[in-house]
């Protein structure tokens, strides 16, 4: 089994009988001379994995907070390749996962960057423009190496296209906890938390909600019906406001969550 | 540098649905309301009223008289689509698209607009339907195109103002794609012109060959034959593709694109995505894509709000890349000639979309014989840039 690293760091930690969880982090926000620090503070803090978000120009699935902090990226110079020369510097124990848009992939080459993913710790793609149809564009390039071309799933997504996608998936599945864009939510519709143990049951790999949830009290809440949460607007926020308490609280409430 | 992949919607090696999972249902649903609707004779039946007699189609294909003699070479044809509702080609596609929403049980639109003629178009449809709608229009635009923004308002749409990015169309369909990924469920998005993702490039398409066909009829009554030549101006390239396509497979018609050149292309102040050359996905399409070496998407550059977007229609891209059509481009100053030349010889003052077009087309009619046909897609009218042109000009006529 080849894609293996990232769907393990989550199941070890559900076979502690707890919720995983991977907090999302704008590269280069604050600088990429802060990018190992911060994952580094995540590492420590107990993230099973991190996503990675690359900056870019045109970033059409995103909110408010992490479109700003794209801005804010992209005017430092922060690039695709520059954080990809900047994660080969250093390694971590948890796999990283870079979420980034197509087009900056397409534009890097396909094999290089496969390549540099192998080379900086990257177990996981994430490439919200990628839908199930077009994943063959990647496909082919990421064969037998140990990077997950991790799927999203959402609401609308009818229950034909669940199951082939679900049979498809590697490292985990990505459930989109809301019809919308990035960013943090009060409230989720009441379907959701049978359409995520449905998910989950017909899931060979790990199923992690992610998309709104910003409050500890959302991330246990999750935590008991998926196998871990993603959490990125509010880490966004925390890194850029400095609160970095906020960040320990929210992961420890992913981590404390005991799975059913 | 990409590998052809199997997939739907593709023409070549470009289109595809390169967009978040939660629209792939709608677009599924999409394809198969838009397949349903033009096999129904009930709903073409309806399209086709209201484009009589909502829209005043047919318009003319009209011969050009003094711009005919003024060349001195081939004999120049205008499609009038200046003279439908609204003042442009939109309108075709926005009604069709609306009706198509109300079959759908879709009641609420989201569209975006550049120039404005979609927004317009679309306001319109929806007025016209019974739809709420909302429009996504760039900071920028908003400044250059002060009434058509009012125009809409007055129809009874919401226009939402976008200052991320330059302000222009790009900015405003991320805004509307994003606005359309959260109301999803009952809101279809009608997208103005040939691209996004499928089935986008093929729906606008089949709503805008009506341009291209009543073209063919009209010259064949009027000359016996086919024209040698048409041109039309590339944006998106949705009045283009609406033109070329009944004419693709009649290979002795030469089919000629004009793409905004801008400041000229040497000075990257452009919107000429074929020019260019470079190749990636924007708003779920794979086309020709103005960008950086670190896929970027750049912001396109044209005094002319209707054709500033950075890349180019799906199809547009095959019919480039198999040699169908010949891509030129038309600089902002070319175009503000050909606005004054039109207005001057023919009393018809044309949108600076379209006289991108005549420019081009002017050109080619001089080194034309005499008893060549060339008609040129006249696709929306001045008045709304009368401003523009007034302060590019200093305020007075060359």
């Amino acid at each position: 089994m080849s894609k293996y690293t990232l769907t393990a760091a989550i199941r070890k930690r559900n076979a502690e009988g707890l919720s995983a969880f991977i907090p999302y982090m704008m590269a280069g926000d604050g600088g990429l001379e802060v990018l190992h620090e911060r994952i580094s503070f995540l590492e420590e803090a107990g993230a099973d994995a991190i996503e990675i978000g690359i900056p870019f120009s045109d970033p059409v699935a995103d909110g408010e907070v992490i479109q700003e902090a794209g801005s804010r990226a992209l005017q430092r110079g922060v690039t695709l390749r520059k954080v990809m020369s900047t994660l080969q510097v250093q390694s971590h124990k948890i796999p990283l996962v870079i979420m980034t848009y197509l087009n900056p992939v397409l534009a890097y080459g396909l094999p290089k960057f496969v390549a540099d993913c192998e080379c900086a710790g990257v177990n996981g793609l994430i490439i919200p423009d990628l839908p199930h149809e077009e994943r063959g564009l990647l496909s082919d390039a990421l064969e037998a190496k140990d990077i997950a071309l991790v799927p999203l799933i959402s609401l609308t997504s009818s229950t034909e296209r669940i199951e082939k996608i679900a049979r498809a998936a590697e490292g985990f599945i990505y459930a989109v906890t809301v019809n919308g864009i990035t960013g943090v939510r009060s409230g989720f519709s009441s379907d959701l938390m049978n359409h995520l143990t449905d998910l989950k049951r017909i899931a060979n790999v790990p199923v992690l909600a992610g998309f709104g949830i910003s409050t500890p009290e959302q991330v246990r809440e999750f935590s008991s019906v998926t196998d871990g949460v993603i959490v990125g607007s509010a880490i966004v926020t925390a890194f850029h406001e400095g609160k970095l308490d906020k960040i320990q609280s929210l992961i420890k409430a992913g981590q404390t969550a005991v799975k059913h | 540098m990409i590998q052809t992949v199997e997939g739907k919607g593709r023409y070549g090696r470009f289109g595809g649905q390169y967009v978040p999972e939660t629209l792939m249902g709608a677009l599924t649903e999409l394809e198969e309301a838009h397949d349903s609707a033009l096999a129904d004779p009930a709903f073409r039946e309806q399209l086709n009223s209201y484009l009589k007699d909502f829209v005043g189609r047919e318009n003319p294909l009209y011969f050009a008289e003094r711009l005919t003699e003024a060349a001195g070479g081939a004999k120049i044809y205008l499609k009038r689509e200046d003279l439908n509702h609204t003042g442009a080609h939109k309108i075709n596609n926005a009604l069709g698209q609306a009706l198509l929403a109300k079959r759908m049980g879709k009641r609420k639109i989201v569209a975006e607009t550049g120039a404005g003629q979609h927004g317009v178009a679309t306001a319109t449809a929806c007025a016209l339907l019974g739809l709420e709608c909302v429009v996504f229009m760039g900071k920028e635009d908003i400044r250059r195109q002060e009434l058509n923004v009012f125009r809409m308002e007055l129809l009874g749409t919401r226009v939402e103002s976008v200052d991320k990015g330059a302000g222009t169309l790009k900015d405003a369909v991320n805004e509307a794609l994003r606005y359309w990924v959260a109301h999803v469920e009952d809101t279809h998005y009608i997208l103005g012109s040939a691209l996004g993702p499928h089935p986008f490039p093929k729906i606008v398409r089949d709503f805008q060959q009506i341009i291209g066909q009543e073209t063919k009829r009209q010259i064949l009554d009027k000359e016996g034959r086919l024209p040698d030549a048409v041109v039309a101006c590339i944006g998106g390239g949705s009045n283009a593709i609406g033109m070329f396509h009944p004419f693709v497979e009649d290979e002795n018609v030469a089919l000629y694109g004009v793409e905004a050149a801008g400041g000229g292309i040497s000075t990257g102040q452009h919107a000429a995505a074929i020019a260019e050359a470079k190749e990636g996905v924007l708003h779920g399409a794979y086309m020709y894509v103005l960008q950086d070496e670190d896929g970027f998407i750049q912001e396109a550059h044209s005094i002319s709000a209707g054709l500033d977007y950075p890349a180019v229609g799906p199809e547009h891209c095959h019919l480039h890349d198999i040699g169908r059509v010949q891509y030129t481009s038309a600089t902002d100053a070319e175009a503000l000639e050909g606005v004054q030349l039109l207005a001057q010889k023919e009393g018809i003052i044309p949108a600076l979309e379209s006289a991108h077009a005549i420019h081009f087309a002017f050109g080619l009619a001089k080194k034309m014989q005499s008893d060549d046909i060339l008609v040129v897609c006249l696709s929306g009218r001045g008045d709304k840039d009368v401003q523009t042109v007034r302060d590019a000009l200093g305020g007075g006529v060359q």
